[in-house]
């Protein structure tokens, strides 16, 4: 569990690509407190810049993506001007690790399991020859792979999807990250392997004390996973707070609405809540609350300004105009109400700006 | 209940198995039964590779069975069947696949692709009449009919399984088969579809066959359930009574795996492995039993009496 200390602060990022000519801003100014030993779940549609968000903490955004404005400080250093890939590689894959949903992009298919793990050490502890084969077997006894002194000599193809991904979740480990990234790391797995995977990586957090990002848009993994939630919607993080606030007693319009459309809290033989639209285009500039035109409850400040941040409570934020303490009352869905309930019928985070 | 329901669909015993390369035999899916009654969403859940696309395309008859039956309102579709029947199965029974992207021609047209099948059932119509089924088959999905004459390219993934539906239902099917209709989908378009299937299915009054791996999205919108591993169908119910009392320790297992939405929930839950070695099997064998209500297991006689135990036990 986090200890309170940030190891990670991400303000204002901006984060824009070239297209064509054309620039597209995909992270329009993020900012993110990261703390030891947490778990930290993003959440939000496809295209909200989750994987964007991410990847420019380790270095990894496309050619044709950079960091426009804004810091990300880590140890003392500033993530978001890092430019020279050497400087990257004393951080990605040493301090900030990261795995990714597909496990067989993350695997060279021509190299044993073993040889995999082995550069690691290698590469990170200086390990050779004896070492480096006790160190590979002993982590790969540690994800729970059987048999390690005969498996580490297989080839990817050789391991099916859930041990493939064990494999690189080795990988990503051997190093002793500070912080471990998982981008959709259960999407392509079955419930009852994803549930192990989800095990595995808390074990291991526990055991080797890093501080774990999810990046996932599966809701039911979220409360399963994260201390803290993170709400991302077209570019910005309109919600923030410990997991029990953002399930129990959410905030903002967007968060309402993705809890909303889950069938877990639908009622059955009636209509899903669901939301309407398209998430905006990323190439115009956006007025106001971006989730305002899917709004069907959108007030009129909306449209025409950006809402600020309001704490609902010290860990519990939202980007809304609703906690303006001179917004009008608005009911949030049945569905909402009913997670309210949950908890006892009062909101956590009663303390907050609105009143 | 089931008594007095009409059956659209009957399995008898399905297996279907594929050559593999090295010259042996895979059987994907083995002495599958079951029946599907008119008007309702029928759920088969499994994991991956446990046969239940296997099952979905013996239905529609992409893949054939190997042995059985499969019989469409009392009537053996699989195999060799005559020309008249064909046709009315063709049309009758539609499928719905899982990839939007890679199920739709990208060359074609969406007049075309919606209207593809009825190329194949040999009706003569005119082409302002095709034309107009189409346009009747897209809003019916929620599209514009200006949309015909667009490429999928030009659609998002919800879209474009909104024509899939479309070219679906311009057959004016009986049964659907839906594989995985929304798995591919983003979370905030997974509503809108399966809103879209349910508003389709009580208009039209049709049948669905609801392949997933999902199980809450299954309960959400089926009223019965079949359980898949590894080819065999180890418990089948209506989908309410399942989630009170699941009972065979394979569907227990997958169950107590699904993320709940629930913080709470999730902290406090103890996901069980199913191991294949806690049955018994060696003299007392198998077999497909109604423990009661029509929740089907299969359980050899001692499992089939603790089952039916632990139901008159509330739990
Ligand atoms: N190389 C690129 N060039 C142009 N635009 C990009 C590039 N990479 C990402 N984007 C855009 O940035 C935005 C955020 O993308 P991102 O991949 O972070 O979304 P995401 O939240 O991870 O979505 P998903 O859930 O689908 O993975 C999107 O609009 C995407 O199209
Ligand atoms: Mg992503």
């Amino acid at each position: 569990m986090a200890n309170g200390e940030a190891i990670l602060e991400a303000r204002g990022l901006v984060i824009k690509f070239n297209l064509r000519g054309r620039a597209l801003t995909a992270i329009r100014g993020a900012s993110l407190d990261l703390y030891e030993g947490e778990t930290l779940a993003i959440v939000g549609e496809s295209g909200s810049g989750k994987s964007v968000l991410t990847k420019s903490l380790i270095g990894m955004l496309d050619r044709n993506g950079w960091v426009d404005s804004g810091s990300a400080m880590f140890e003392g250093r500033d993530l978001a001007r890092i430019k020279d890939e050497r400087d990257w590689l004393g951080v990605r894959g040493k301090k900030i690790s990261m795995v990714f949903q597909d496990p067989m992009t993350a695997l060279n298919p021509l190299l044993t399991i073993g040889a995999q793990i082995r550069e690691v050490f290698e590469l990170h502890h200086g390990l050779s020859g004896k070492k480096a084969d006790y160190a590979v077997i002993e982590m790969l006894e540690r994800v729970g792979i059987d048999n390690p002194e005969e498996r580490r000599r297989q080839y990817p193809h050789e391991f099916s999807g859930g041990m493939r991904q064990r494999v690189v979740i080795a990988i990503a480990v051997a190093c002793k990250p500070r912080i471990l990234i998982c981008d959709e790391p259960t999407t392509a797995l079955d419930v009852t392997i994803q549930a192990q995977i989800l095990g595995l990586i808390k074990a291991l957090q526990r055991d080797l004390s890093f501080t774990t990002v999810y990046i996932t848009h599966d809701l039911g993994v979220v409360a399963n996973v994260a201390d803290r939630v993170a709400v991302m919607y077209a570019g910005r993080i309109v919600e923030t707070g410990l997991a029990e606030e953002v399930f129990y007693d959410s905030r903002h319009p967007y968060t309402w609405a993705l809890l909303s459309s889950l069938p877990q809290l639908g009622v059955k033989g009636k209509p899903l809540y669901s939301i309407s639209g398209t998430p905006p285009n990323l190439f115009n500039e956006i007025r106001g609350d971006a989730f305002a035109p899917r709004n069907p409850k959108a007030l009129k400040v909306d449209f025409v300004a950006e809402p600020p941040e309001f704490a609902v409570s010290p860990t519990h934020r939202a980007s809304t105009w609703l906690l303006d303490p001179r917004a009008p009352r608005i009911e949030p869905p049945p569905a909402i109400l009913a997670m309210r309930a949950k908890l006892g019928g009062s909101s956590t985070g009663a303390a907050g700006g609105r009143l | 209940m089931s008594g007095e329901r009409e059956t659209v669909l009957e399995l008898r015993d399905l297996e279907v198995s594929f050559k593999l390369k090295g010259g042996g035999v895979f059987k994907a899916v083995r002495g599958v039964s079951f029946s599907i009654y008119k008007g309702e969403t029928f759920g088969l859940v499994g994991e991956s590779g446990s046969g239940k696309t296997s099952i979905g395309r013996a239905i529609v008859r992409i893949n054939g069975a190997s042995s059985g039956s499969i019989l469409y309102k009392g009537r053996e579709i699989s195999g060799r069947i005559p020309k008249e029947l064909d046709r009315e199965v063709v049309r009758k029974i539609q499928m719905i696949f899982q990839d939007p992207m890679a199920s739709l021609n990208e060359r074609a047209k969406v007049d075309y692709i919606v209207s593809e099948g009825l190329y194949n059932i040999g009706v003569k119509r005119t082409e302002e009449e095709r034309r107009a089924m189409v346009a009747k088959a897209l809003l019916e999905v929620g599209l514009l009919p200006e949309f015909a004459s667009r490429f999928p390219h030009e659609f998002s993934g919800g879209q474009r399984q909104r024509i899939g539906i479309a070219r679906a239902l311009i057959m004016e099917p009986e049964l659907v088969v839906a594989d995985e209709p929304i798995s591919a989908l983003d979370v905030s378009i997974r509503a809108q579809v399966l809103n879209l299937l349910s508003a389709i299915q009580r208009a039209k009054g049709l049948t669905y066959l609801f392949i997933a791996h999902d199980l809450s999205v299954v309960r959400f919108i089926t009223d019965r359930i079949a359980v898949i591993n590894k080819g065999e169908i180890v418990e089948l119910a209506e989908t309410e009574e399942l989630f009170r009392n699941p009972l065979h320790p394979y569907t227990r297992a997958l169950i107590s795996a699904i993320p709940q939405p629930d913080p709470l929930v999730e902290r406090k839950k103890v996901v069980t492995v199913y191991d294949p070695k806690c049955h018994d099997y060696s003299t007392d064998k198998p077999a497909w039993t109604d423990v009661g209500g029509g929740h089907f297991v299969l359980a050899n006689a001692k499992e089939a009496d603790a089952y039916r135990e632990r139901i008159a036990s509330g739990r």
